[in-house]
Order: structure tokens, then sequence, then C-alpha cells
């Protein structure tokens, strides 16, 4: 088969999800998403009238579930940044099945973190406080300038690596909806291919790679800063940062996994995201799970061996009292089963399946959600002076509203998939051309 | 400027709670129900912390007045996103409600956990009684002691009015007229005449978390054995 027939078979394969009418699955899918996005409004509304007692903080655990929310969205989208970026910049080969849809799961989580804040916020509506009257010492405001930064370079980042898509889709998706043609038009913007096009966005893209990549460290970094800046006991650390930026990237490219893994079979492209580019992310994913176990050693054999009264009493409420359950739980659900599996348990059994890997990503996502709960909630229940130590509990509000930023992110990739390539085809093009060179010479 | 501090001498102190309800009624602080001290919520600028002690088989309860330490380098202003929470040069620690965005960054900062936020519209049944000198707080703000502010703003216009500075001991919280034993003192702290002053080198002072390098300006006075 020559290269150009090539081309076209996987250009028509993975345009099949935008031109095939949506299945009876994919429907039910949405609705789903729209009943739980709906259903966490409804609570978010209450909240917004009746004030933050709907939740179930108190005093002085002041901060909850929202928080570990925005930790974990913002977290999640690390994984487009690294596969998109990174491995650019180091032109890394199997990343190019991954791309579009890390970069789609960076833009589509970012919103959700950045919403999580707002949701908390005792006063959403003196939101724009925060520009009227900054106060520059406040790693919030840091928050706000980093998080803004990224969320604007990830949008623009995302839309021009689409731009040869959309004209592509514009110039060859002749049977879609008007509406659809039109969209396509508009966004496609005037590019022909040209090779001073080629030129001018590769010399983009590349500039901009170097950028995000000192932002993806900076604005996860500032992340943790929220906690590592202040005294509280547990999150006054500096290995916080480090660590935050490492559990980002780990569950985001656990995240990437699953997605992929789904698309893959729902649109069978079996033959495009290949066996061998899960083994290599699959790899990727063991590196990141050995370098969070380091991580997690570091951190609390630092805490125990230095034995400071208020830090261990945190220490103690982690590992064996009221939060035991569920650092434990995260430990196994983080390490010790991710491990397992994705070293093919010591290289005896062969775990290492895509199925498997599923699996494992799940889980990873699930554990590192409980990581930045285990991180949060216990430092809040024990503040410094020992009788003013509290309990906390998540209630209903809470639940629905993370479920409406879950589904939300859902509903938003869902739709995303209706319109535009869920693969990046110009560097897939690129990757067919540089593995096939002897045959497109021929022809 | 005067730089205003409060000193707590634990030995006169019976723990009978008079301050406790000077300060909630002068700062128009709500009475609370029984859900919000259920979860914790109960908003009282200054309250009796119990420390237990179960040394030796004997067992023995401290009670210690606790406010908001006014600390000199204060966690919480550092912290807060919109600058609701400052130093004013007279040491006390200020809070603007109508600024607070509510992100409770600064409640999480205080080592102290002395600060309170409003999980809800504060209900007040006290309404048409209430101070008029002092604001009343909305729902998803965060406050705290402020040392009877609005008395200082009375004194100071009082001393601007006769063309002179204020004076050390010009005026006192709500909670140091009420304390019947005078366990409270309160002055100023740059004031070396100032009873305050005198007594915070006492041997027997000492000060909250003064580890953390917050140098709080609350000292309490108690022998230790």
């Amino acid at each position: 088969m020559t290269t150009e027939e090539e081309i076209q078979r996987i250009e028509s394969k993975v345009l099949q999800s935008i031109i095939i009418k949506p299945l009876i699955g994919y429907k039910i899918f949405i609705l789903v998403c729209v009943f739980f996005v709906s259903l966490g409004l409804f609570f978010w509304i209450k909240q917004i009238t009746l004030g933050l007692g709907v939740t179930g903080l108190n005093t002085p655990v002041f901060w909850g579930v929202y928080i570990v929310n925005f930790v974990f969205f913002i977290g999640i989208s690390h994984a487009g940044t690294l596969i998109s970026s990174i491995l650019r910049i180091t032109d890394t080969q199997w990343r190019t099945p991954f791309t579009r849809m890390a970069e789609a799961i960076t833009v589509f989580s970012l919103p959700f973190g950045v919403g999580s804040v707002v949701i908390d916020l005792g006063r959403p509506d003196r939101l724009l406080h925060t520009l009227n009257f900054p106060h520059l010492t406040s790693p919030i405001i840091w928050d706000v300038l980093c998080i803004s930064t990224y969320l604007i370079t990830s949008c623009l980042y995302f839309y021009l690596a689409l731009v040869p898509d959309i004209a592509l889709c514009r110039d060859i998706l002749k049977t879609v909806s008007p509406f659809k043609q039109k969209v396509y038009k508009t966004l496609s913007l005037g590019w022909q291919g040209t090779p001073k096009d080629w030129k001018t966005l590769n010399k983009i893209l590349t500039g901009m790679s170097i950028f995000l990549f000192a932002l993806v460290i900076s604005v996860h970094t500032n992340v943790s800063f929220v906690f590592g800046m202040t005294l509280k006991p547990g999150w006054h650390t500096a290995v916080i940062g480090p660590y935050f930026v490492l559990g980002a990237i780990y569950s985001g490219v656990a995240t990437v996994i699953v997605v992929m893994a789904i698309l893959r079979r729902v649109y069978s492209l079996e033959e495009i995201v290949r066996e061998e580019h899960f083994q290599k992310i699959g790899k990727f994913l063991l590196t990141l799970c050995c370098f969070w176990f380091y991580f997690t050693v570091v951190e609390v054999l630092t805490t125990f061996y230095g034995g400071e009264a208020a830090h261990m009493i945190v220490f103690k409420a982690k590992f064996f009292e009221e939060y035991a359950f569920i650092f434990w739980l995260m430990f196994v659900l983080n390490f010790i089963i991710p491990f397992a599996v994705l070293s093919n348990f010591f290289s005896l059994i062969k775990l290492r399946t895509i199925q498997n890997m599923v699996i494992v990503s799940i889980i990873i996502d699930i554990g590192m959600w409980l990581e930045r709960y285990s991180i949060i909630v216990p430092s809040g229940a024990r503040p410094y002076l020992p009788w003013q130590t509290g309990h906390y509990l998540p209630t209903l509000t809470e639940w629905s509203i993370t479920l409406m930023l879950l589904f939300g992110f859902f509903l938003l990739l869902g739709v995303f998939i209706k319109f535009f390539p869920i693969i990046t085809l110009w560097e897939l093009k690129e990757s067919v051309h540089t593995s096939n060179p002897n045959k497109s010479e021929k022809n | 400027m005067p730089k205003f501090g409060m000193l707590i001498d634990l030995e006169k102190c019976t723990a009978c709670q008079a301050c406790v309800v000077a300060c909630a009624v002068e700062n128009n602080l709500p009475p609370g129900n029984i859900n919000d001290a259920q979860m914790n919520r109960i908003i009282r600028w200054l309250k009796i912390l119990p420390i237990s002690d179960a040394k030796s088989g004997i067992f023995k309860m401290t009670l210690i007045p606790f406010t908001c330490q006014q600390c000199s380098r204060p966690p919480c202003t550092y912290v807060c996103p919109v600058s609701a929470t400052y130093k004013n040069p007279d040491g006390i620690i200020a809070q603007v409600y109508w600024r607070c965005i509510g992100c409770r960054y600064c409640v999480n900062a205080c080592p102290y956990t002395i600060k309170f936020f409003n999980w809800y519209e504060p209900e007040n049944p006290y309404k048409e009684n209430a101070n008029p000198d002092v604001f009343m707080r909305e729902k998803g703000v965060t406050e705290k002691c402020l040392f009877c502010h609005h008395r200082l703003q009375r004194a100071k216009e009082a001393a601007k009015y006769k063309n002179r500075e204020i004076g050390s001991d010009e005026y006192q919280p709500a909670c140091v007229e009420a304390c019947p034993s005078r366990a409270i003192v309160f002055g100023n702290m740059e004031d070396a005449q100032s009873k305050v002053a005198e007594l915070s080198h006492s041997p027997r002072a000492f000060r909250f978390l003064e580890e953390l390098g917050t140098s709080p300006n609350i000292t309490y006075l108690k022998e230790i054995k």
C-alpha cells in the first residue's frame, strides 16, 4: 500500500467519529452527563442562596472537597501539556496518537478546576475583587495570574494545533450538517496548508511548547504554594511543590489512558492507536508511579523523623486515626496496585494489557483524588492548638457538585469528539511519512 | 501612634465568661443555634478555651480566655488575596467585610484558628438593640476580634477634636471593662509607663505559639510550676 493510500485510509478512519450518526450509547452518555450537571447546578444555586453552611465545612476544617476538586482538576489538566508540549520538544514518537485528546483534557478540565474555587468562595459575587484589589503577597493571587495564563495559553495551543485538522474537515467532509460546515469554515482561519503556513505554525507551536513547559511546572507549584506557604502542620513543607507537580502529571497521564482506550474501542482505532503506544505510555506511567512513591516516602519520613509535636498530630491522624482508612487506601490505589500491574508484577506475569491499564488508570485517578483529600482535610482537622480539633464529613451538596464537575468534563469531551478529529491527523501523517520514506519516494 | 496590646493574668481569671458575653453584645455577635453548635460554627471573637492537664494522676483544667492574638507579623494578612485583612499602624489587625471574598485562606493560615466564617446569613434576634457602631456582617465573610476598634475610632475623634494625639489608656475594649477580677489589662505596648507594657516583661509572661515568629500582642501571665 502506498503512503498516500494509507494516509487516506487513516483519515477516513479517524473522521468516522464525526461522520457517523450518534450511537445509542453516546446518546445515553450525553443524557447521563446532562442529568448530573443539572443536578449539581441545582445544589450549587441552593448553596449560593443559603450560604456555605450547606456543606460539611466548619471550624477548623475550612477547606474540603471543593478545594480537593480544584487541585484534582488542575492536576488532570497537566497531562495534556506534558504529553503534547514536553514530549513535542523532546520529539518522542509514541505521543502522536495521544496529543489531541491530551490537549482536549487540559482545556476541558481547567475550567472545572477554576470553577471549583469559585464554588468554594463564600462570596462568588465578589470574585472580581481579586483583580480590583489584588494583594500580591497572597498565593491565591499568584494562582489567579498563573492559572489564567495557563488557561489562555493552553486554549490557544490546543486551537492552533487543531487548525490544520479543521481545514481538512472543511475540505473533505461535505456530507456533514451545514452548521458543522460553517463551524469548520470559520474556525479554520483560511488555512491552506502552504509551506509558509506550516512553517509559521511549527514555529509558534514549538515556541509555545517551551513556554508551556515552564508554565506546567509553575502552575502546579503555585497550587501547592496555597498550602505550603501557610504554617499549617502537614502543609508547611518544601516537598509539597514537586510532590504536587508529580501527582498532577501522574493523574493526568492516567486520565489520558482511560479516555484514549475508550475512544479506541468505540471508534475501532486499533490500527492507529496501537498496543505498542499503550505499552510505551504504560511504562511512562510506571515511572511516574515510582516517583510518586519516592515523594510520599520523602514527605512522610521527614515529618516522622523530625517529630515536631503539631506535625506529629497530623501524621498520627493520617496513619492510625480518623484518616487512616483514606490514607492507606490511597497508598494501595496509587502505588501497590499500579506498581504490581504496570511492572508486570516484577516482570513475572504479563499484567500490562490495555484493559488492565484502563482499570489501573481509573484506580490511580481515584487514588489521586484521595491523596489530595488526605493532604487537605487532616491538616484542617488538626490545627496547631490541640483544643481546636474537628471533624469533617462532606454533605450531599458537596458530592453532587463534585459529580457535576466530573460529568461536565465528560460532557465537554463528548461534544468535542463529535465535532473535531480525535487524533492529530497532521502529526500522524508526518509520522507515517517518516516511517515510510522509501515508499513515498518510489511513488 | 500607640500600639495596642492586651495582657491576661490567668491567676486572676476566674473563667466567669463575663468578657465573652460583653464581647458578643458589644460586637453584635449572633447567639447561634443548636445546629451551629453541633457543627462547631458558633462565632465568639473571645472565647474561653479549656486546656486539660492530667499529669501525675491529678486532673487539672486551665481555662484560658482566647482571642485574636493581633500578631505583629500576622500570617493571615499575608495570604489575603484582596487585602480584606491587614495590619493597622495602631497594631490592630483589621477586617474589611465588604471586600472579603470568603476564600477562608486567612482562617486557614491563622495558627490560632481564631478567625471565624459566616456559613449562613447571621441570625441576630437582637437586631433592633444592636450596637450601631459595629458593622452587621453578611453571609460568606470572615470576622474576628478587632480590639473594639469602633471604640478606638471614638477616642481618636475625641482627641482630634481637642487637637491632640490619642493617649495610651484612652480607650478600653468591652471585655476589659467587663472583667470583674481585672484579669485583663489593655493599653499601649510602646508606652513604657503603661501597665500592660510593664507587666508584659514579668517573669510570668508568655505568649502562644511564639516560636512560629508571629510575635503576638496578647500576653498571658501564669506561674510556671
